[in-house]
């Protein structure tokens, strides 16, 4: 079976800059997410749109060149960007905890707020349960859209072991607020505390009985009385999450997935892909970052090699060009191994735009950096269209 | 004599794209190696064990994927927190997994609410199945396991997730989870354990590993040893990555080199060339600086090269022999 080499679309990064509204960058652990987010934030700002850049977890010195010195969960003013096209540049990094506290404390009714930031499965939950960071991502991309104050929002998701958990997260809060173990959770708080053994039926007592055998009659309690104060809230919080559900698939957000050109992380992306489609949202395209390029690819790794052998066996004096010649060779082939990774993956989604940013000696921690990076992501158009 | 005399328990760790599943992979094999038996568990439902061993996705039960060098076996297990918790009820309550209790709780959400919802009691179930492995012995009083490796979360979440106790311990002040979660604390923190983190010699694994380090020992569990994965050997000579970092490479000793081995050599191929040696010595010299940070750490420390193809079968048995030179295993 042979499949024709067509060479995917161009992912037009500039384009997307100048019309999109929210851009959610993806893709699993350690491809340059971040960074990727940060700088396509800066050249959108640069561009001349009023941009606000959220991070969930930077590196320390790339927070420090954005000026993010302290995680304080509000957007502060990035000076350093050109301000030239009317655009300014805000960063900010999530902070989870508060995100959720504020949630409680605007949401709650009078007097139940302190009652819930005291309770101890609420402070466990909110610093800890598996999707809280999505959430509360999701929470704030909302209330920075919210604002009015930004042209363009770039979100960088949460370092999950699996970019899909960060669309999942809103669904499964409201799943979990909407589920019956809640309402089963509910009822002690209504019915008062030990009456709650009591009062539940028979088919549900065999659970409890469980329940409070796994996990002890105090935990138990301290759950459903955070669920009795919480439920005032449920539906602030389903018609939230149901909200910020729906901004993703509102027209002017986009979804850049970024990958690596490794195995794993252009699977995740394939995953990723497959499921935006599914889930009807619009996905702008894919950056394949750390790509190694090699120039003199006239110069195939075969002929490199027997060069480097033959200077070799030829009794030394040219070590240089030698060892220069086998770096090339290696070079060579690293390169085309990304490539066939690559043609896999635009293969099975041919008509995913896609641009590549090569792979930097060391990691970028200045705006000067950020810069580049951006870009370079922009080349790959420029480069396509002569002007 | 291998480093960890003591350890039966490896948790390998690593920031996200160091490779710390197929480290994990090539630990098991280099203990398994010699007529060991060793249990390989995955715990984020990822089934990256099954891709690497290359055989279909591994259900919750114990399968063996691997015979080792000079005979040994690895088995491997992938843990689902919701058939932890059936097994945990059943082993310590009798409920059976597939009874009207089961279904009930499964039928509410108990299961789900219990083990994504709950915080810490996930961990505390997964790490609970981690601990029974590790303990579990046969009939003749025999560890069932020479050896136990865990190829756990990322290095960002390490230190919470294997400290279930304290996750527990504002929540259940007693009752039958706080007395399970001490006694897998009593295990994790014994020498029984061995927390290896995994890296690449590049700026942001090198620093989550010194933090990934100091947020282990912090809370008191045994740090084992630094995995370097990826490793590429310089192939300049000390003198050309020099010149090469400071831009000063002798271009005319690289033209006549390439003349002499019958290429052409126009000024073009000279300048990617040299460009490609400058790209190479700056990546070695920041490489330097990483492997000088990891040495500070004063951890056992091993490298492994970066293989040339996508790491199989074979390159899990390379690699685990070489862990082994190491005296890792």
């Amino acid at each position: 079976m042979s499949k024709p080499k067509k060479k995917p679309p161009v992912f037009d990064v500039d384009a997307t800059l100048d019309t999109a509204k929210i851009l959610v960058c993806t893709g699993s652990g350690g491809v340059g997410k971040t960074t990727t987010a940060a700088a396509l934030a800066l050249r959108g700002a640069e561009r001349g749109r009023r941009t606000v850049v959220l991070t969930i977890d930077p590196a320390k010195r790339l927070a420090q060149s954005m000026g993010l010195t302290e995680l304080d969960n509000t957007p502060r003013r990035v000076e350093g960007a050109d301000s030239a096209k009317g655009g300014s540049l805000d960063a900010m990094m999530l902070d989870m905890k508060r995100t959720f506290d504020e949630i409680v404390v605007t949401h709650a009714e009078p007097g139940k707020a302190e009652a819930i930031l005291e309770n101890p499965f609420y402070q466990a939950l909110s610093s800890s349960f598996a999707g809280t960071q999505e959430y509360m991502a999701m929470e704030k991309l909302g209330q920075l859209k919210a604002t009015g104050d930004y042209d363009l929002i770039v979100v960088d998701t949460p370092p999950t072991r699996s970019a899909l958990d960060f669309l999942d997260a809103p669904d499964r809060m409201t799943t979990f607020l909407d589920g019956r173990m809640i309402r089963l959770l509910l009822a002690p708080a209504k019915a008062g505390g030990k009456a709650y053994f009591r009062v539940v039926s028979t088919g549900f007592g065999v659970i409890t009985n469980v329940l409070t055998k796994i996990i002890g009659a105090q935990f138990l309690q301290d759950v459903s009385q955070f669920i009795g104060a919480l439920e005032t809230m449920f539906g602030g919080f389903r018609e939230r999450a149901q909200a910020t559900y729906d901004l993703l698939k509102a027209p002017g957000t986009a979804f850049v997935v970024v990958a690596a050109p490794e195995r794993d992380a252009l699977r995740e992306a394939s995953y990723f892909v497959e499921r935006l489609a599914e889930e009807h949202m619009p996905l702008a395209g894919l950056v394949v970052n750390r790509v190694h390029r090699s120039n003199g690819s006239h110069l195939g790794a075969e002929r490199s090699v027997a060069a480097a052998e033959s200077l070799e066996e030829s009794g030394g004096g040219h070590e240089l060009a030698s060892a220069v010649l086998r770096l090339h060779a290696d070079r060579v082939a690293l390169s085309a191994r990304e490539k066939h990774l690559q043609e896999r993956f635009s293969g099975a989604h041919p008509g995913v735009p896609v641009v590549e940013v090569a792979a930097l000696p060391g990691d970028v921690h200045d705006l000067d950096g950020l810069r580049a990076v951006g870009h370079d992501l922009a080349a790959g158009t420029a480069a396509a269209v002569p002007a | 004599m291998a480093d960890f005399p003591e350890a039966r328990l490896h948790v390998v760790s690593g920031k996200g794209g160091t490779g710390k599943t197929t480290v994990a992979a090539a630990l098991a094999l280099a203990l398994a190696s010699g007529g060991k038996r060793v249990l390989l568990i995955e715990v984020e439902g990822r089934q990256g064990i099954a891709q690497l061993f290359d055989t279909p996705p591994l259900p919750y039960e114990e399968r063996k994927v691997a015979v080792a060098t000079d005979g040994g076996d690895v088995y491997a297990l992938a843990i689902d927190p919701e058939d932890a918790l059936l097994d945990y009820l059943h082993m310590f309550y009798r409920l059976s997994r597939t009874g009207v209790a089961a279904r009930t709780l499964r039928r509410v959400g108990a299961i789900e609410f219990a083990t994504t919802i709950a915080p810490g009691l996930r961990d505390v179930l997964l790490t609970g199945k981690v601990k029974e492995a590790v303990v579990r012995k046969n009939s003749q009083g025999a560890h069932v396991y020479d050896a136990v490796v865990l190829d756990a979360p990322p290095t960002g979440r390490i230190a919470r997730f294997l400290n279930i106790s304290h996750e527990i311990g504002g929540l259940a002040k007693v009752g039958p989870l706080k007395s399970q979660s001490d006694g897998v604390m009593a295990v994790l923190r014994s020498p029984v354990t061995a927390v290896h983190l995994v890296t690449l010699l590049e700026e942001m694994p090198v620093q989550e590993t010194i933090d990934g380090v100091a947020d282990l020992e912090a809370i008191g569990l045994p740090v084992g040893g630094v995995v370097v994965n990826a490793v590429r050997a310089p192939l300049l000579a000390p003198a050309d990555l020099l010149a090469a970092e400071q831009s000063t490479l002798d271009r005319a000793a690289l033209a006549a080199g390439l003349e002499k081995a019958g290429l052409d050599a126009p000024q073009a191929l000279v300048d990617s060339l040299v460009a490609e040696a400058t790209d190479h010595a700056v990546r070695v010299a920041l490489e330097e600086r990483g492997r000088d940070a990891l040495g500070a750490l004063q951890r056992h420390s091993y490298e492994l090269p970066q293989l040339p193809d996508t790491v199989d079968l074979a390159g899990l048995y390379e690699l685990a022999g070489l862990l082994r030179e190491q005296g890792m295993a």
